[in-house]
């Protein structure tokens, strides 16, 4: 058994309520608890979402479902229909432009969906028999639990938690600003709006405000999407750029103030010029990154180490936090990607370990990704930075091109930052390290190539690939040109 | 040398001055794989030359140079494919909030003339291509004199004698019709013509089971069009058969008519300009007909090489497809001649194959090498309406070769999901061996962008991947393609 229950009123001696309880049902929680119950476990889920500063809150499901992914990736879509209506004249379809978005049509459907996903979860767990708590748990000690219920009823139980996104600390930020956790819940339009960050979650939201028609401004302080190669950002706000969004580079916002209008009045400062400049917009969203929600836990009373700076909980290969019997996925976790399906899939992993007859440990190596900006990022392996640093430029080949979508020439659009580059090493083999490609349907291009690194695949192997013909995907299996030899990288047609 | 007995002055002239002919290389068929063989043999420094010549289709359509893919194939019905797609992108957009008259209407002419441009652009990018390879480029018919001597025609009737140490054969194919039947090549017109259309092929019907015939009915139902489907027997010989229904049960839903087990018995002329199509349902064992504006045959292709005079050389044929048989280097029953592309029986008829076969034909003729080409495991995709892409073996094609195997799959609801009017299957499968290792022998996607999904798996299985491996691949989300690394339920197990 991995949490020994003392139920209310106090018995004597332990009792086993249940083999494992999860704390948080999101991505990770959820795959770990319905992987656990399939070996005939008795599971537990505590599910609690703390209402946002705006008042937001949300069902059963995790960020993912209610915050992240899901509607991140609706919303984007809507934002994609967008640009189909303009290239939709130049197939031949007749529209009356300008044509015209509502926020609350979009944003009914997205929440509606949304909240079948919710219900679908708790579906789910009857199912699998899994036992679900709405309730916020911590530690009274390392077997036991602590729950309040909504209606602030204690029952003893057992963790995993959300991170939240950070708000700034500046004055006016937490009282008139908002973050993801709010947009995707937003009844109204959020109208003119300014973005601060620079991470993915700020260019992604700021990718589809604009693509659905609201004046959208990005605000970044330093570098975009730092830790993704920085060729590969710099083409994706450079897109965005194109596209509508304004950017306000190397600002930092002092002040967020509340005007008659209700409007809101940011003043910033522009650390390139040195001055001080003021907006006023309808909306602020503070997309400045993610912190983990562990003081309610309680992780000190039964020893559960953090990290000091991120706060996030400290595990080892085999997802063990400090403390036996205690183990800790996805978003909380230091030094693990913050994504859905490493969450999962080391969810299911501990489970099969716990209650399986498993060994295997989750391989967090050469995860794919994709940031769905307006032109899509889709990435797997190191970066060029990355692959530069551990084996040195010599002993590394970047093959690359910039290509244009077959489906951009009728519609006219501009295909200046469609690239993509395969970094590999020099030596004989030619291992490919990594693969980045921009443009439409990222995530759909990069996947499977994500399985062919995982297999150790060469760069003759890459070559020896017979192109789908005629689709983006293909000039991977095309890519000849060296950034070595400076030559001109423009695929020229078939 | 053998050299042709009495053609022209300069050549005898040539002959007289000891025997050389003119070029280390002669390509016949300016299409996908003898331009890529020309340019790749340039690149060595070689004398190239490239004859190039379209025979008008009865209708008297014609085109420029670039072949099959560039006029009439792939990418006129690729962008046509997008046009249709578009229309699906209108009907969701109000869905996503964007406020559309409907319904919308689309105009053939507007989109046949953007993509009639966009083809005469690729003519010109190949000319230009040739010139600066150093290719000589003749737009002229040629035929074997012996084995090293093409006579040519051109357009204006001027006959011009070219030799060449090395003839590659790579003239293609074109639409067949079927002449047994009246009216057929009278009154019916096929791929050859549809792309070059100036008007809306209005009420159309398409004769044929193969992928021409349902990607062009696909696209054609998607603009709006009255669009029937006739087939003798099944859809997509020699695919998947449970996708081939997939792919066509979708176009069903989508609003493209099937006449199933039925053949056009006549088509007559009516005074309207209409066609009254005849033709016999062997199901019910009846006659019925109906009235179209166009009869589009799309019944095969085959190969034209009457014009070649390849009897006069030796240049063995396969007697049932007329296709020339090659070896596994690409060489004929006549030393020095070669052939590539959709000519060559047994090939796969496909752009990428004819133009990988071309390059490695030249790099073993006049580069160093002596790597051969690989057909195992090209990947594929129908550009159907509901797009089906694959690499590998079929399930039919597995128990053929009484390999135990396993067969996973997902059916997938609608990924589409804020359309609650659409209800679309989604089918993932994998086919793959039963034994220890498991090694993929198949992958079969139905969904959209199925192109950009399978390309990147079609690398893995380069690399040997197996279901393991698969399994541990870490999947991108949101997207379609990471369902494929979540395949877990067999066909087995119902």
């Amino acid at each position: 058994p991995v949490l020994l229950l003392e139920p209310v009123p106090q018995n004597p001696g332990p009792q086993n309520e249940y083999d494992l309880l999860v704390i948080g049902g999101g991505s990770g929680g959820l795959a770990c608890a319905k992987e656990a119950a399939q070996f005939g476990r008795k599971v537990a889920v505590l599910d609690y979402v703390e209402p946002s500063p705006q008042g937001t809150k949300w069902g059963l499901g995790g960020t993912c479902v209610n915050v992240g992914c899901i509607p991140k990736k609706l919303m984007h879509q809507a934002a994609l229909l967008g640009s189909a209506l303009k290239d939709a004249q130049h197939y031949g379809w007749n529209i009356a432009q300008p044509v015209h978005h509502t926020w609350s049509l979009m944003a009914q459907a997205v929440q509606n969906y949304v909240k079948s996903l919710n219900w679908g979860h708790r579906v789910q767990l009857q199912d699998k028999k899994v036992k679900y708590f709405n309730m916020k748990g911590s530690f009274s000690d390392p077997y036991t639990i602590r729950g309040l219920t909504k209606a602030g009823k204690e029952v003893s139980c057992c963790v995993i938690s959300a991170i939240l996104p950070v708000c700034s600390q500046i004055a006016g930020a937490l009282e008139y600003g908002i973050t993801s956790d709010d947009l995707f819940w937003l009844k109204k339009s959020p109208g003119k709006t300014l973005v601060v960050g620079a991470s993915y979650v700020s260019l992604e939201c700021a990718g589809f405000l604009t693509g659905i028609g609201l004046d959208t401004t990005v605000m970044m302080r330093s570098i975009p999407l730092r830790g993704f190669d920085q060729q590969m950002a710099s083409l994706v706000t450079e897109h965005m750029e194109s596209y509508g969004t304004k950017f306000l580079k190397r600002c930092f916002p002092t002040k967020v103030e509340k005007l008659e209008s209700n409007r809101l009045q940011v003043t910033w400062k522009n650390t390139d010029l040195g001055t001080e400049e003021t907006d006023s917009f309808d909306t602020v969203m503070w997309a400045v990154g993610r912190a983990p929600d562990t003081e309610a836990l309680n992780l000190e009373a039964v020893g559960v180490k953090t990290n000091s700076e991120t706060g996030k909980i400290v595990v080892d290969a085999s997802e063990a936090t400090s403390v036996p019997h205690i183990y800790a996925i996805g978003d909380i976790t230091e030094g693990r990607p913050e994504l859905t399906p490493t969450a999962i899939a080391a969810g299911k992993l501990l489970a099969q370990r716990l209650f399986g007859q498993s060994s295997e440990l989750m391989d967090y190596d050469n995860v794919p990704t994709t940031v769905f900006t307006p032109l899509e990022y889709g990435c797997v392996g190191l970066s060029e930075e990355m692959a530069v640093r551990c084996y040195g430029s010599d002993n590394i080949e970047v093959y690359h091109a910039y290509y244009k979508p077959l489906e951009f020439t009728v519609a006219e659009r501009d295909a200046t930052q469609c690239y993509m580059k395969v970094v590999c090493l020099r030596e004989r083999e030619q291992r490919i390290l990594g693969l980045h490609f921009i443009g439409p349907n990222a995530g759909e291009v990069i996947q499977g190539f994500a399985l062919g690194i995982k297999c150790g695949a060469t760069y003759p192997q890459l070559m020896k690939t017979i192109g789908i013909h005629p689709t983006c995907a293909e000039e991977i299996t095309k890519l000849h040109i060296t950034k070595r030899s400076g030559l001109d990288a423009t695929v020229t047609g078939c």
